[in-house]
This record gives C-alpha cells, sequence and structure tokens, in this order.
C-alpha cells in the first residue's frame, strides 16, 4: 500500500553518504537499498516520514521532516498552531 | 556493593517494589545489581484479560509495568538484553516469544505506551535508554556492549548517539516480536521481510471497530438533534416525522459513519485513489443510494448526498492515525485541501435543513 505521490520530506545526500547500511536496517518500508555498491532510495513514495533513517545516520547524509500522519494530531496543530499532538495513544 | 545485596533486607525490598508482587515474578535472582525479578514467559488468563481491556478502552490504557531490569530464564553475564517499552501487552508478547531463552529484559519508561507511538514521541528515546543503562549500572550485570531494540524504536532512538553516551551498541532486531527468534537463530540479522511493517487485513479488521468507538458520542447528540429537528411541526414534535424522516436520517449517517470507520480500513488496498478522503467519499456513496429508497423530497435527498459522503470521508481521514504508512506531509495536504470542502459543505447541509424546514412548516 502506498500513500499520496511525491510529498514525501525525504532528502538523501549522496556525498555524505559513507555505506554504514544503517538506513536500510531501520526504515520500516525498505525506503533505502544497497545496490552496485550505492545506496539508493527505491521508492519515495512509501516514506512514511518516521525519521528512523535520519535518527541513525552517523553521517547526517538524510533529511526528512518527521512526525506523525494522523489527521487528529494534525487537524490539531493546524488549528492551534501548535506541535501536532496526537491524542489516539495518549495516556 | 549495592545494600540491597543485605539478605534481611530482601524481605522488604518485595513490599516496596511493585514489580516483586506482579503475577509474571515467579522469583529473584541475585546478581551485583541487588535482587532482580525473575520473570515467566507464560501469559495467563489474567493477562489476556489485560489485553482485552487494552484493546476496547482505544489505546488508553493504565497497564504499566515498572520500568526496570528484568530477568528471563537463567541468565548470566554474557546474556543478551533486550529493551522494551512499560506498555503491559508490549512486554507480555516479548516475554512470551523469548520463552525457553536467558535474557535480561530492560524496561524503559514510556508512559505506558507501546514503542512505535512512544518512539514518534520520543519518549522511548536515546535520552530515556541512556538514563536506563545508566541507572540500573547495566555495565556491572553484562560483560558484553550490546543492546537488541525492537526496529521500530529507531524512530526515537538514535544507535550511534546511544554508543557514544554510554558505550553500549544497539542492535535492532526486527519490527514484531514474533520474529525474534528466527532473528537469534540468524546469528543476530532479521531477515528483510521482518524489517518491514505491513498492514494485513486481519489487523485492519482488529482495529477498524476501534474507530467508532470515539465517534458514537457525536453520533449520539446528532441523532437527538435529528430527531427533534426532523419532527419539529407548528403542532409540536410529530412521532410522524420523526419516525419516518428523522429515524432513517440517524440510520444513513450511522452507515455513513460505518463505511468511513469500517469498510475503508477492511476494505483498503481495493479502494480507487491513495486518499483516505477519497477512499471515504467512495465507500459514503452507499448511503445515499439507500436514502433514494427513504424519502421522496428532493431537498433530503440533496442533504444526503452532500452530508453523508462528507461524514464517511472525514471518519476515513482519522483513520490515518492508525495506519501504519501515511505520511504526515500526506495527511495536512489531505487536510488543507479537504477541510474547506468539508465546511462548506456543512454550511450548505445547513442551509438546506433550513430552506426544507421551512417549507415544511408552510413558511416558504
Ligand atoms: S545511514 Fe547514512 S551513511 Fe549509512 S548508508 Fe544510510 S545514508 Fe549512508
Ligand atoms: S523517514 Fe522512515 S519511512 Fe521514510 S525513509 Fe526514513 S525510515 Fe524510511
Amino acid at each position: 500500500m502506498k500513500y499520496l505521490k511525491n510529498v514525501s520530506t525525504l532528502e538523501f545526500d549522496r556525498n555524505k553518504c559513507k555505506k554504514c547500511l544503517m538506513c536500510t536496517v531501520v526504515c520500516p518500508h525498505g525506503v533505502f537499498k544497497y545496490e552496485n555498491n550505492e545506496i539508493k532510495i527505491t521508492d519515495r513514495d512509501r516514506c512514511m516520514e518516521c525519521g528512523a533513517c535520519v535518527n541513525n545516520c552517523p553521517y547526517d547524509a538524510i533529511k526528512v521532516n518527521k512526525g506523525v500522519g494522523c489527521a487528529e494530531a494534525i487537524i490539531y496543530s493546524l488549528l492551534t498552531g501548535k506541535e501536532p499532538k496526537c491524542g489516539c495513544c495518549e495516556d | 556493593m549495592n545494600t540491597n545485596n543485605n539478605s534481611c533486607c530482601s524481605a522488604e525490598d518485595k513490599s516496596n517494589f511493585s514489580k516483586y508482587s506482579e503475577s509474571y515474578v515467579l522469583t529473584t535472582k541475585l546478581t551485583p545489581l541487588g535482587f532482580i525479578p525473575v520473570i515467566s514467559s507464560k501469559i495467563n488468563f489474567r493477562d489476556k484479560l489485560e489485553h482485552f481491556k487494552c484493546r476496547v478502552s482505544s489505546f488508553r490504557n493504565n497497564y504499566k509495568i515498572e520500568p526496570g531490569l528484568y530477568a528471563l530464564g537463567t541468565p548470566d553475564e554474557s546474556s543478551e538484553v533486550f529493551v522494551t517499552a512499560n506498555y503491559k501487552y508490549t512486554f507480555d508478547v516479548l516475554r512470551k516469544e523469548l520463552n525457553n531463552f536467558n535474557c535480561w529484559i530492560l524496561v524503559l519508561e514510556t508512559g505506558g505506551i507501546n514503542v512505535w507511538c512512544a518512539a514518534g514521541k520520543g519518549t522511548f528515546g536515546t535520552e530515556e535508554l541512556v538514563e536506563k543503562i545508566k541507572e540500573t549500572q547495566l555495565e556491572r550485570l553484562v560483560s558484553h556492549k550490546r543492546l537488541i531494540l525492537p526496529q521500530l524504536g529507531a524512530v526515537g532512538i538514535s544507535a550511534y548517539e546511544v554508543e557514544n553516551q554510554s558505550g553500549f551498541k544497539v542492535i535492532y532486531g526486527p519490527v514484531k516480536a514474533e520474529d525474534i527468534k528466527s532473528f537469534i537463530k540468524n546469528n543476530y540479522e532479521a531477515f528483510e521481510n521482518a524489517r518491514r511493517v505491513k498492514f494485513p487485513i486481519w489487523e485492519r479488521i482488529k482495529v477498524a471497530p476501534l474507530e467508532l468507538v470515539p465517534a458514537l458520542k457525536k453520533f449520539f447528540y446528532l441523532s437527538i438533534v435529528f430527531l427533534i429537528f426532523f419532527g419539529l411541526r407548528k403542532e409540536g414534535i410529530m412521532f410522524k416525522d420523526i419516525y419516518y424522516i428523522g429515524l432513517p436520517m440517524i440510520l444513513l449517517t450511522f452507515s455513513a459513519l460505518v463505511s468511513g470507520a469500517i469498510l475503508v480500513p477492511v476494505l483498503l488496498p481495493f479502494l480507487p485513489f491513495r486518499s483516505f478522503a477519497l477512499k471515504g467519499c467512495v465507500t459514503g456513496l452507499i448511503a445515499p443510494l439507500i436514502s433514494l429508497f427513504c424519502f421522496s423530497n428532493f431537498l433530503l435527498i440533496l442533504f444526503c448526498w452532500i452530508f453523508l459522503p462528507a461524514v464517511s470521508s472525514f471518519t476515513a481521514l482519522l483513520f490515518t492515525g492508525t495506519t501504519t504508512y501515511t505520511s504526515p506531509s500526506g495527511v495536512t495536504k489531505e487536510l488543507k485541501i479537504g477541510l474547506p470542502i468539508y465546511i462548506a459543505g456543512i454550511v450548505v447541509c445547513i442551509l438546506i435543513l433550513i430552506i426544507y424546514k421551512l417549507s415544511v412548516l408552510g413558511v416558504i
């Protein structure tokens, strides 16, 4: 299943990448792939902007506007101007 | 030396820490860090009952467990350390999957929230993990420097930061605890398949009804408004109008809610469009089609064709919070286009109803 086309803010800087493969391990949607001695983005439409790759890239080669893809949280943020707050898993 | 090692205090320890009295704690184990609770890998009836309650209380739960270190089996200084959240269900699944395995479990304080949600919020994060490693003095318990984390923890954890700050190397295990056994067998490498988050049909069926629960309260108030509004005549509240217009309208609204909250999640990959708002519109066409058989008044039918798909569409959009693949940029895009349309739709609906009522009352 894929979400909307061309919306992900994922950016990858090939020059900074040292091919440690961490991004290929942590991404829950297999967006990064190691192929022909090169890290590649396979399908950016699969990216859910969870930020796992950015957190774990030791060489600062990846950027993304990390967040939760939850309408309730984003409506809250659009209406109040505050950070998106997700009520569905609030304690 | 830790003073807790004093045997005369061990009884007191048990009463001080609730974690020693929980049903999953079998006994305690004397380690260089003092007594550590040894837990069972069996899930009993009480655990199952709690899991059920966790589910029906729609993610809000207080089924927390005490953070800190636990022992499973008979671990020693070379045993692996698994890190998890202090949500009881997550903890239970992990200990169940680790049966016949000797290991340590380090539980982080995530406020009783599962790993993925907590990692998204940052409570299952680098800071908390490093703090727990220091607080528990983990380096005195194990002779190696490895931690095994669920892969989804990576949303909140930075492996290289953890290593910088604590000396412990983070190994990301599979997404699901059920793949841990093959992960261990495969030399602590997860198979490609176990690294992906999926959203299979049975999981969607399981979560779909939960989507309805928060909507029911609003639905109840709207139903009362409908009954009064449609029943109202010059002569007072008419039972006949309530029965022939108010009641069908309530049932149609409920079916629109079901199309958005249940049909969309269940049929997800089979519905056209990638947008949740549009998927909701598609399933939301069922209710207005039924309305053709309920009403003969043109205004009422027009109202149904605008109001019911909008209800279904918005409910479907709210389901993005439960899915495993929607991005914030995508949801923001849907909302920026959708919200003005929903608001305009509601205004038009209210106008239609006012015109309808005035005509029924014979004013126009
Ligand atoms: S984690 Fe960063 S450095 Fe490592 S392979 Fe991915 S992009 Fe390259
Ligand atoms: S943000 Fe998440 S989904 Fe997107 S590429 Fe990075 S790890 Fe994968």
